[in-house]
């Protein structure tokens, strides 16, 4: 099928491109950009007043499948990425049995390619069963489809083998993906520590033990010179941590969720395991902090950490429920905010939802280039509508947003070659 | 709003009360005045301090709240206020006057009765009211009432008294 | 007057029109302790379920007593014997103990904001007998019933808190309790069980004994828990006792009328010295005997809440 897309207001980072115009699909690939006149058989949206992007790269996805099939699947997890107007997912590997081999790393994409709505890749474990002992196989791994290595969820605590992992990975170019928690300073705290932490009887994790390891993981990338990318950036020192390896030119990029710009520690209150998440919601100034990160490119991509679970997980003691957010079908409007704030040009908010997570994982996605197979999104940035968790087509209802008014929903999805519409 | 009694009227009453009190129970021994919260509890010892005007002897005179012991906890709005109980005395053998303002339905009346006998085993238990209004809900009937009333159900019988502050008068609206 | 909410969740929750409230209610409730009839039929015919899912051995025997006093049946499900260990969710243990006809449920839980979970979901009303190292409401009622009731005031006065007040959710309802009445609230313990942020409370926080005790009119002390010894918080009881323990000594560096609080049970010369355990200045005791009042009178009070 052939539909172009008239008159849209296209935003386009990885072309420069910020204006109107035409973008012509078929069979999922894009065949002309610019100002395109209709030929026979096509079908015409009228984009006249909507914005038209790349299709949405979400490079921290938690698909759940295998293993945990009742949070969610290899299907509605990538419904749910459509609705959000993402195309492209990572999927990370702490599902059961882990993805720290090939076999897994095939059973996710042959699953993806039969039922996933959009493209997924497999990002595989460090070490195997993320325990954090031994290297997995990641050259078999990357050989199947593996974009990057994380042990996400469980970090390598220990350094040496964080070492050995930056150095391998060298290998095949392939970025490692760091959740930077010290666990053994962490121990079990489930939300910011604090006044608030201290108030409601949670045990909290302060924000060094967020910033100790990426301390250990910058100075093991400036070691080694591999590729590090920081997981979820929650806090203040975070951001000035990897300001300083970027000044220093150590190769290491950042992440942040929508979550850790949008909201405060205060959304646990009342016990709400909605707002339960790893690293947790943290303070005014670790908001402003990461806002400046991203303005200032410290921070280079806007993921998801899309971390679904069922009901009835979260109906439960707050230090007893899971940490996660369902987060694919709010991240781009709440990421829109930044640009009505003024922090981030829509080029900018873009290109660290396409091009630049692209860049990090060395895919060909996050753009409207001729000949890419990426995807488009098409949405309205001014129509406001709320937030409804039970609405949400991923199984994971799980989010702090619920009730929100937003704007940016998706009207138009294209991905692999289908229209969604709403 | 209707006056029915003042403060003279109040006084009359409560002094030909002691003397009936004292006629009946022949004067003060084994006698002990116990006031339910919280209107009674000020006629008991106004009715303690005539009884030793007319005698020369003084009665214990207790306080009993019956918040505990209500019937009425499941449709109450909220709980009644606990106010101070005080018995002053052991009360086995001794001849207990229980003391109201208004005697209505009788039910503070049997809340009293229950209240009492955790405190012991009265030789006997009278009752002393100032105003006996009828439409009792239950088989109680007062020894000494200082006036009855007739009223119907939905009008409601006012006594306010010096000890809480106001004039004393008895009123019906 | 009556309380706003039918689940007594913590202090927090709580106006101090409603703390003066419990307090004046539970004297009444004092006074029946003291007949020899101690049973009145004031809550006859509801049901109370005692849900401790944490070993309890003095407040879950408290409020039993207060329950039976108030002559409200009584069950008690320990976690042991519960379905909690066959993996129940503590909602649906919930739920099935509502349907056997609980009125009231009292719920001991190592998870802070359990009870708030369950006040959601059930209709019962919901009393906090200790969540994690949130709030012991009952504990603080019968703490300041206590002082009230051995010094004549709660307000105005000078107050210590000793021992580990991080992990302790007595001290957290005390502090909530006593700052809603003015009283200056001194904390001392180590810096690993006392965090400086809480002076954000209103609160001053000490490290030296000598310095946090003086003048104070009520010294309250906290159960050390054995276990901390091990995780680094301080090195040994003996160390302890040595900077933290209350003795003879030191309590005389506090005013001369000051009386001497433990919620219990008490570590003899961990944190305390016998001879203030056992002296004339120790309302420990009193603080047993009046912690059945207050819980009568929380109960009694919850059961007039229509929501």
């Amino acid at each position: 099928m052939k539909i172009l897309i008239k008159n849209g207001h296209i935003v386009d980072p990885s072309q420069n491109i910020d204006g109107i115009g035409d973008v012509l699909s078929e069979e999922g690939r894009i065949k002309g950009i610019g100002d395109l006149p209709p030929t026979p058989n096509l079908r015409i949206i009228d984009a006249t007043g909507l914005y038209v992007f790349p299709g949405l790269i979400d490079m921290h996805t938690h698909l759940r499948e295998p293993g945990f099939e009742y949070k969610e699947t290899i299907k509605t997890g990538t419904m749910a990425a459509v609705r959000g107007g993402f195309t492209t997912v990572c999927a990370m590997p702490n599902t059961s049995p882990v993805n720290d081999n090939s076999s897994v790393t095939d059973l996710i994409i042959t699953k993806a390619i039969q039922e996933g709505a959009c493209a997924v890749f497999p990002i595989g474990a460090i070490t195997k069963g993320q325990d954090g002992e031994e290297l997995a196989e990641m050259g078999i791994m990357h050989a199947e489809g593996c974009v990057a290595f994380s042990d996400d969820g469980r970090p390598v605590m220990n350094s040496l083998i964080m070492r050995r992992a930056l150095e391998y990975s060298k290998t095949f170019d392939v970025p490692i993906i760091a959740h930077c928690e010290d666990l053994s300073l962490s121990e079990d705290g489930v939300m910011n520590e604090g006044l608030l932490s201290l108030t409601l009887g949670l045990k909290g994790t302060p924000a060094e033990a967020e910033e100790v390891m990426i301390a250990r993981d910058i100075a093991l990338a400036g070691l080694t010179r591999g590729r590090l990318h920081i997981a979820h950036v929650s806090t203040e020192g975070s951001v000035r941590l990897v300001r300083q390896a970027k000044g220093r030119g150590i190769n290491v990029t950042a992440e942040t969720c929508p979550h850790y710009f949008s909201i405060m520690e205060d959304a646990v209150k009342g016990y709400n395991t909605n707002a339960k998440v790893n690293p947790p919601l943290r303070t005014k100034k670790d908001i402003e902090a990461i806002k400046q990160g991203l303005k200032d490119g410290i921070i280079d991509v806007i993921a998801t950490d899309h971390a679904p679970h069922h009901r009835d997980e979260k109906l439960r003691e707050f230090d007893q429920s899971p940490s996660g957010i369902s987060g694919l079908e709010t991240a781009l409007s709440l990421s829109l905010r930044l640009v009505e704030e003024g922090v981030l040009t829509l080029n900018q908010l873009i290109g660290k939802m396409t091009v630049s997570p692209a860049k990090i994982l060395k895919i060909n996605k996050g753009t409207l280039k001729v000949g890419s197979d990426a995807g488009v999104v098409i949405l309205d940035l001014n129509k406001e509508y709320k937030v409804e968790a039970e609405k949400f087509v991923s199984k994971g209802k799980n989010t702090p947003f619920d009730g929100w008014v937003l704007k940016g929903m998706p009207v138009i999805t294209i991905s692999k070659g289908k229209v969604y519409e709403w | 709003m209707k006056e029915l009694l003042n403060k003279q009227d109040i006084d009359r009453i409560l002094a030909r009360m002691a003397h009936e009190i004292l006629e009946r129970n022949k004067g003060t021994g084994d006698l002990c005045l116990v006031g339910i919260q919280r209107g009674g509890v000020h006629l008991a010892r106004r009715l303690a301090k005539k009884v030793k005007d007319i005698e020369g002897k003084a009665v214990p005179v207790g306080s009993l709240d019956i918040a505990f012991y209500r019937d009425d906890i499941n449709i109450r709005k909220e709980q009644p206020a606990v106010r101070k109980t005080e018995v002053p005395c052991e009360i086995t053998d001794k001849k207990v006057v229980l003391v109201d303002d208004v005697l209505f339905t009788g039910r503070s009346i049997r809340a009293a009765l229950d209240a009492l006998m955790d405190f012991g085993r009265p030789a006997n238990i009278q009752l002393a009211v100032l105003i006996d209004r009828g439409h009792r809900q239950l088989p109680i009937k007062a020894d000494f009432a200082g006036k009855n009333i007739p009223t119907a159900i939905d009008e409601n019988v006012e006594v306010s008294l010096e000890e809480e502050g106001l004039e004393d008068k008895v009123t019906i609206e | 007057m009556k309380l706003a909410s039918k689940d007594l969740l913590g202090i927090k929750e709580l106006t101090k029109d409603e703390i003066i409230l419990v307090l004046d209610t539970a004297s009444g409730f004092k006074d029946v302790l003291k007949r020899d009839i101690k049973k009145v039929p004031a809550l006859r015919g509801k049901t109370a379920v005692n849900l401790f899912f944490e070993p309890s051995t003095r407040t879950k025997t408290s409020f039993e007593l207060a329950e039976k006093r108030l002559s409200l049946d009584v069950l008690n499900l320990a976690a042991t014997t519960s379905s909690v260990v066959k993996g129940e969710s503590l909602i649906d243990t919930a739920l099935n103990v509502q349907a056997l006809g609980a009125d009231f449920m009292i719920i001991r839980h190592s998870s802070s904001g359990a009870p708030h979970l369950l006040s959601k979901h059930i209709a019962a009303s919901v009393i906090n007998a200790g969540d994690g190292v949130n709030e012991h409401p009952t504990q603080a009622l019968l703490d300041a019933f206590t002082i009230k009731e051995k010094l004549g005031r709660l307000e105005g006065l000078k107050i210590a808190i000793i021992g580990d007040i991080l992990h302790s959710r007595v001290a957290k309802s005390d502090i909530y309790l006593l700052t809603k009445f003015n009283d200056e609230v001194r904390l001392i313990g180590p810096p690993t069980l006392l965090s400086q942020e809480l002076e954000a409370l209103g609160v001053k926080v000490f490290h030296d004994m000598s310095e946090g005790l003086k003048d104070v009119n009520v010294v309250m002390m906290l159960r050390i828990q054995m276990e901390r010894q091990g995780k680094g918080f301080f090195p040994s009881t003996l160390e302890y006792f040595r900077y933290w323990g209350l003795t003879p000594e030191r309590l005389s560096i506090a005013d001369k009328e000051a009386i001497v609080m433990h919620p219990g049970p008490m570590n003899r010369g961990i944190e305390i010295a016998s001879e203030i355990a056992d002296g004339p200045r120790s309302v420990i005791l009193d603080q047993v005997t009046n912690g059945i009042a207050v819980r009568m009178a929380v109960l009694y009070l919850l059961a007039g809440v229509r929501e």
